[in-house]
């Protein structure tokens, strides 16, 4: 008798570890995947372009049923699992299922917060993280509406950028001097501000919200500094925490995620975690591409090859409304290291690169982020840039051949 | 006001305002202040063809820098006070110093009719005698030299002999940038007859690179070339001796004088450092071709024995009896527009006027010509001197017109310096910041005149042809005629009966009845056929070509001397004993090389106007120091680097120019930038100049100089829409581009602080800029709105970076961007990615597009290939999307 493997969670994580599970071992496990959502995985980068009507439902599926089917995969959908029995190795799901399992993958995500001030209650205010929010938000965002978005992350920004091309009238409230602050300098933050103001999105920083206010719905926002801003509708988009509860409960080591080591492997031997859920090396990661990475090696952990997952390297690259925004390393530069500006605010262009004793320390690109993958590369690597600096600033002659060069 | 204003107009026939070439130019006023310039076909001198300035004058006619109000001591003046301050300044130095502590400084740009009022106010009613002009510095050793020989001041041939030649001979002449339509003429010939060039100058230039035979002499031994070729011609059997017994006086005397410089080609070869085969090769061709033409300009006449080099010159001519026949003469080349026009009324020191010099007789008739109440009597100063007079306070009142002493005199520092005691200071001037207007005397007074395009007379070019320069313009702000501006003055001095003038015309009539005034035949300037020209027959009148007397009727003559008739007393041409060659100043150990100067092949002069045209300024757009690679070796200046060359009398800072068309132990330098126009780029403060002694022109081509690396932290280049004026201790050089002005400079300054002044300076407007600040690196960019304003390239080191992709940005309406990115980059345009599409991946839209024409069908292949989609895959969509369009495209 196989294996029986089952996965708890179906987003980007979990269908990317299906995949190459699959493809290295096709019908090796007795595979059981069951997700809270009642659809199956489908990409929740495309939410904002969802929201803003730019693309349907249909362009964010993935895989289609048959291809579960096909691949030998049992998906359960609308099944949020309720615990795990490590001792008798079972995962319940309320009163419906009771699912047996040798392997157990948890794939389940992260949690969006709530800022914890008064009337973060009422009705009008929504969290953006999957498809049923994007279908209440959409629902209120009616004519004449007044949308307001907390925090100015990227999700914030999607979130604001979806209403203001539903025609919403939206304000964009982060509490720090500057747009993503963690990824952006200054003058990257002030582009993306300027992108944004560009769709028509008031943006107000050092804005920290006291609370809102509402008669059995949310009417308006106060700030601390006393302005008060009317408000049909409230985007929380205050950052996420990862999704322990079920880890916790079946009494796995759990710090702000549950702690895996570099084969994804949880306190227990038989459990594995991966994606936004993990803590790996004391990183839990909020974006894609290291779930993805997880996904690889956990894969073939599991068809017995040799893999371990050492981290991934901090770099975000992304389109924010439409602007291509890559940051990497340091985004500002330490004691004794160069910078190299490259800056035209009418192009929405901006690059910038730290250099350290000849290697290249960190970049922030805005408008082009064409040399990306490079700079993440030669960051990693610590190699000397000197033959490069001119080319990582302004950009190599492009030719599709050449890409591979960008690994 | 930046513009002449007025209807558009029919087009006007005028003369180039440039060289001695004299070119018939048809100019179309466009209605805006500007007109369509094209060569006159009809003219005889250029037959329609125009040169590279020349063809450029419709971009020189803005009224930018133009002085268009009198001002005095700095302050605007109407024309009232202005001239009132004139006359009253002039009148108290005659009285108190005595009138000639008066002196005037005319130009070869001036209009005949110009000058002939300005010589006769000096000459007959102030009475000073000094009055010279800036083509003391151009080709005075050339009259000189005619005068020795012929007896008077006399071009013998014309254009004509140089389609006609079967050898054309050009010394100290690059012809082929200095007199281009000439040349082509003689390219012609090449062509068409077969005539064979000679060059022979010390640097190797464009003219020297077509030559059949290049003599590369060392510098100032021309007279022992041309006294070897005497002597060779001698023992050839070349004389043509019933000429030289019938017709001229001096031969003995000056062929024992050349046996002694140059008695063979051995000894020629060894005293011009040349080689004997070259120098035998050139000696057998003069002395089998009889149809020889020897042109020649600033190299044989800027020197201190300018005028022994035109004589040993014209010696061959007489020698051989090759002077005044259909392509055989020696033709002076002559630098300014209207120098011969200058001549003929007698606007130079040594001269009266009408070609009448001061033999008692000639000075009687001249005074009851003119009815002159203070006639002069005796030659005044030349150039050189008449500033070292200024210098030692001995001249009192300076007026000078339309030239530009501060910047093209030899030790134009110390002019300057000189000009700061003058009592009265006068300036008729076109534009308002040339040197010359922007010095000051202890009072000042700056008289606006006309411009070429506005003012109306004639000019006499290199064969003596008269044409018309026409108003086509209408005058800007209070300028007026130099010749209504001088009467004006003559008229508060209290001579207005012999300067009421109606128009030129009548001013013209005057000197025409002047040169035939007693003259039958005793002078060889006469035109007295046209003394009664009307005002209309004047306004129409075509070109044509001197003596002009009352009974050869109305067509002039285009050669003289073919019948042995010359104009000294016995009618015999005269052989001159040259001077042994030798500069007037060896080199030494403080300033081992040879400095010499000369022009460039777009820029005229002080560059006033050339300076304005875009196209002009592209070729030189820096001053330059040319050097042997030899040298600069040895001195350890760069090609493209930049070099402190100095003398005992200044020092310029120039972009070394490193070619081997140089000498080793010379220096060349083109003369044309000013204060107004470079920080350190004043050539002409460099020369000594030391006058020969028989015609006071000044040795320019021969100072001892050094060379030095001069060193900068940085070079870069600003372009900007207006002028913009840098740092003080900065290096700069300004040059007119498309739509704006460019300054290539060099700082001792951090690129971090050219930033901050930079930013400084375009508050306000939007900043694009790349800073490398530990490479020393600075681009920037600056839009007023979509429309680029200002640009900025700093490059650590001595290396000038280029502007080329720059400018042409600069003359665009608005920018693409990826020129926008080239123009912080500097480097070329490069084939883009496209608008990014795979945001993780850094993919373009044009880099997706290609892999899908290039075999990807799916999403999934266009990931396989270039990675697009793969990671987040939030592009997938708009990859789906692309797939039909570009398999669309590619099927059809």
């Amino acid at each position: 008798m196989k294996e029986r493997l089952v996965v708890i969670g179906n987003g980007m994580a979990s269908l990317r570890f299906l995949e190459r599970l699959t493809e290295r071992a096709p019908g090796r496990y007795d595979v059981t995947v069951v997700g809270a959502e009642p659809q199956a995985a489908y990409n929740r980068v495309l939410l904002s372009s969802l929201l803003g009507g730019e693309v349907d439902e249909a362009a964010c599926a993935f895989r289609g049923l048959d291809w579960y089917e096909a691949h030998g995969i049992r998906l359960i959908t609308g099944a949020p699992v309720t615990q795990v029995d490590r001792e008798n190795a079972l995962v319940m799901v309320g009163e419906t299922h009771v699912l047996p399992f040798d392997k157990l993958v948890l794939a389940v995500g992260s949690l969006p917060i709530r800022l914890p001030k008064p009337g973060m209650d009422l009705p009008g205010i929504i969290t953006f993280r999957d498809l049923a929010d994007v279908a209440a938000i959409r629902k209120a965002a009616v004519t004449g509406a007044k949308a307001i978005v907390i925090g100015g992350g990227l999700l914030g920004l999607e979130a604001a950028v979806g209403l203001a091309r539903l025609g919403v009238d939206t304000t964009l409230l982060h509490v720090m001097d500057r747009l993503m602050e963690r990824q952006l300098d200054h003058h990257a933050a002030g582009l993306v501000k300027r992108a944004m103001e560009s769709r028509g999105i008031r943006v107000l920083l050092k804005a920290d919200t006291a609370h809102v206010e509402g008669d059995g719905r949310v009417e308006r926002l106060v700030l601390s500094d006393g302005t008060v801003l009317p408000a049909d509708l409230v985007v929380m988009s205050v950052g996420v925490r990862p999704n322990a509860v079920l880890a916790q409960g079946a009494g796995l080591e759990v710090g702000r995620g549950i702690k895996v080591d570099d084969r994804m492997t949880s306190s227990d031997p038989r459990i594995f975690a991966l994606g936004e859920c993990a803590e790996h090396r004391g990183m839990v990661y909020g974006l894609v591409e290291p779930a993805y990475d997880q996904a690889e090696v956990l894969s073939r952990h599991l068809v017995g090859e040799e893999a371990a997952y050492l981290g991934t390297s901090l770099a975000t690259s992304l389109k924010v409304s439409g602007l291509p925004v890559f940051s990497a390393g340091e985004i500002e530069a330490p004691e004794h290291a160069e910078t190299v500006v490259m800056s035209d605010p009418g192009l929405g262009l901006y690059r910038k690169l730290i250099i350290g004793d000849g290697k290249l320390l960190g970049a922030v690109f805005v408008g082009d982020i064409a040399e990306q993958g490079w700079c993440k590369t030669l960051i990693r690597t610590g190699e000397p840039i000197a033959d490069h600096r001119d080319d990582l600033m302004f950009g190599r002659v492009h030719a599709p051949d050449s890409q591979s060069l960008a690994a | 006001m930046n513009a002449h204003v007025q209807a558009p107009a029919a087009a006007v026939k005028t003369t180039c305002p440039y060289c001695g070439v004299g070119c018939g130019v048809i100019a179309t006023p466009d209605g805006a202040g500007g007109a369509g310039i094209a060569g006159d076909t009809e003219h005889p001198a250029n037959f329609g063809r125009l040169c590279s300035k020349g063809s450029a004058l419709g971009e020189t006619l803005s009224l930018d820098n133009r002085l268009l109000h009198p001002v005095v001591d700095g302050v605007r003046s109407s024309w009232e006070s202005a001239l009132g301050t004139v006359a009253g300044g002039l009148r108290k130095v005659a009285e108190q110093y005595g009138p000639d502590s008066i002196a005037f400084y005319l130009s070869g740009q001036l209009l005949t009719e110009d000058y002939y009022v300005a010589n006769k106010l000096a000459k007959g009613f102030l009475g000073t005698p000094h009055v010279d002009t800036n083509s003391r510095l151009c080709m005075s050793s050339a009259v000189a030299a005619h005068r020795r020989a012929f007896g008077s001041d006399t071009v013998p041939g014309c254009y004509e002999d140089l389609d006609e030649a079967d050898l054309i001979v050009l010394v100290g002449s690059n012809t082929a940038w200095c007199h281009p339509i000439l040349f082509r003429r003689m390219v012609d010939a090449r062509a068409k007859r077969g005539t064979k060039l000679v060059v022979i100058d010390p640097r190797r230039t464009q003219t020297g690179e077509e030559a059949d035979l290049f003599l590369g002499l060392k510098p100032g031994t021309d007279t022992a070339l041309f006294s070897g070729l005497l002597v060779h011609l001698a023992s050839a059997g070349a004389f043509d001796y019933r000429f030289v017994l019938d017709h001229t006086t001096g031969l003995d005397g000056a062929l024992e004088r050349a046996r002694s410089i140059a008695p063979d080609i051995a000894a020629t070869a060894a005293a011009t450092g040349l080689s004997e085969a070259d120098v035998g090769q050139f000696f057998t061709l003069f002395a089998r071709t009889k149809r020889v033409v020897t042109g020649f300009s600033q190299g044989v006449n800027q020197s201190a024995q300018g005028t022994d080099k035109g004589n040993a010159i014209i010696n061959c001519h007489l020698a051989t009896g090759r002077i005044g026949q259909p392509g055989a003469g020696p033709l002076s080349l002559t630098g300014q527009p209207n120098a011969m026009g200058g001549r003929e009324v007698g606007g130079l020191a040594n001269m009266l006027a009408a070609h009448m010099h001061f033999a008692p007789e000639e000075v009687d008739r001249v005074r009851r010509f003119w009815s002159a109440p203070n006639i002069i009597t005796g030659e005044g100063m030349k150039a050189v001197a008449l500033f070292e007079a200024v210098e030692r306070g001995r001249i009192k009142a300076l007026w000078v017109m339309g030239t530009n002493p501060v910047v093209s005199m030899p030790r134009a520092d110390a002019i300057r310096e000189a000009i700061k005691g003058l009592d009265l200071y006068v300036v008729s001037e076109a534009v308002s910041d040339s040197d010359t207007a922007m010095t000051t005397g202890r009072k000042t007074v700056l008289l606006p005149a006309q411009a070429w395009g506005e003012k109306d007379g004639t000019v006499t070019n290199s064969e003596r042809r008269i044409s018309r320069q026409r108003s086509f313009l209408k005058s800007p702000g209070e300028a007026r005629a130099d010749w209504a501006i001088i009467s004006d003055v003559a008229k508060r001095l209290g001579h207005g009966e012999a300067f009421a003038y109606p128009n030129a015309a009548a001013i013209f009539r005057e000197h025409a009845s002047l040169s035939a005034f007693e003259n039958n035949g005793s002078r060889d300037f006469d035109i007295g056929a046209v003394s009664d020209i009307s005002d209309t027959a004047y306004a129409g009148a075509a070109p044509v070509q001197w003596p002009l007397t009352k009974r050869g009727g109305k067509q002039g003559r285009q050669r003289l001397f073919a019948d042995g008739q010359f104009f000294t007393f016995d009618k015999r041409a005269r052989f001159v004993a040259v001077q042994p060659p030798a500069l007037a100043q060896a080199v030494s150990a403080d300033f081992p090389f040879v400095l010499n100067t000369g022009r460039v092949r777009d820029h005229w002069h002080t560059m006033t106007r050339t300076g304005k045209s875009q196209r002009l300024s592209a070729h030189r757009d820096v001053p330059f120091v040319e050097i042997h690679p030899d040298d600069a070796t040895a001195m350890g200046v760069t090609h493209g680097g930049l070099a402190t060359v100095s003398t005992a009398h200044g020092a310029a800072v120039l972009e070394v120019m490193v070619g081997e068309g140089m000498r080793r132990g010379d220096l060349f330098a083109a003369f044309h930038w000013s204060g107004a126009t470079a920080s350190e780029g004043r050539v002409g403060a460099l020369a000594r100049g030391i006058p020969d002694p028989v015609s006071g022109q000044p040795e320019l081509k021969a100072t001892p100089s050094a060379i030095a690396p001069a060193v900068y932290r940085s070079r870069g280049f600003l372009l900007t829409r207006e002028q913009r004026s840098l740092p003080a201790g900065w290096w700069w050089a300004r040059a007119t581009i498309q739509g704006g002005s460019g300054l290539h400079f060099a700082t001792q300054e951090s690129s971090r602080e050219v930033a901050l002044m930079l930013r400084g300076m375009f508050q306000g407007l939007e900043i694009a800029e790349y800073a490398d600040h530990a490479r020393g690196r600075y681009r920037f960019a600056a839009y007023d709105g979509e429309r680029l304003v200002a640009c900025l390239a700093l490059t650590p080191g001595d290396a000038k970076p280029g502007w080329e992709s720059e400018k042409t940005y600069f003359a665009a309406p608005d920018l693409e961007p990826s020129a926008r990115r080239a123009l912080l980059s500097g480097r070329a345009e490069t084939a883009s990615a496209g608008p990014t599409v795979c945001a993780c991946h850094g993919i373009g839209l044009d880099v997706i597009t290609a892999t899908i024409a290039a075999g990807a069908h799916s999403v999934e292949a266009v990931g396989a290939a270039c990675k697009a989609g793969t990671n987040c895959g939030s592009c997938i969509p708009e990859i789906r999307k692309l797939l039909p369009q570009a398999l669309a495209r590619d099927a059809a």
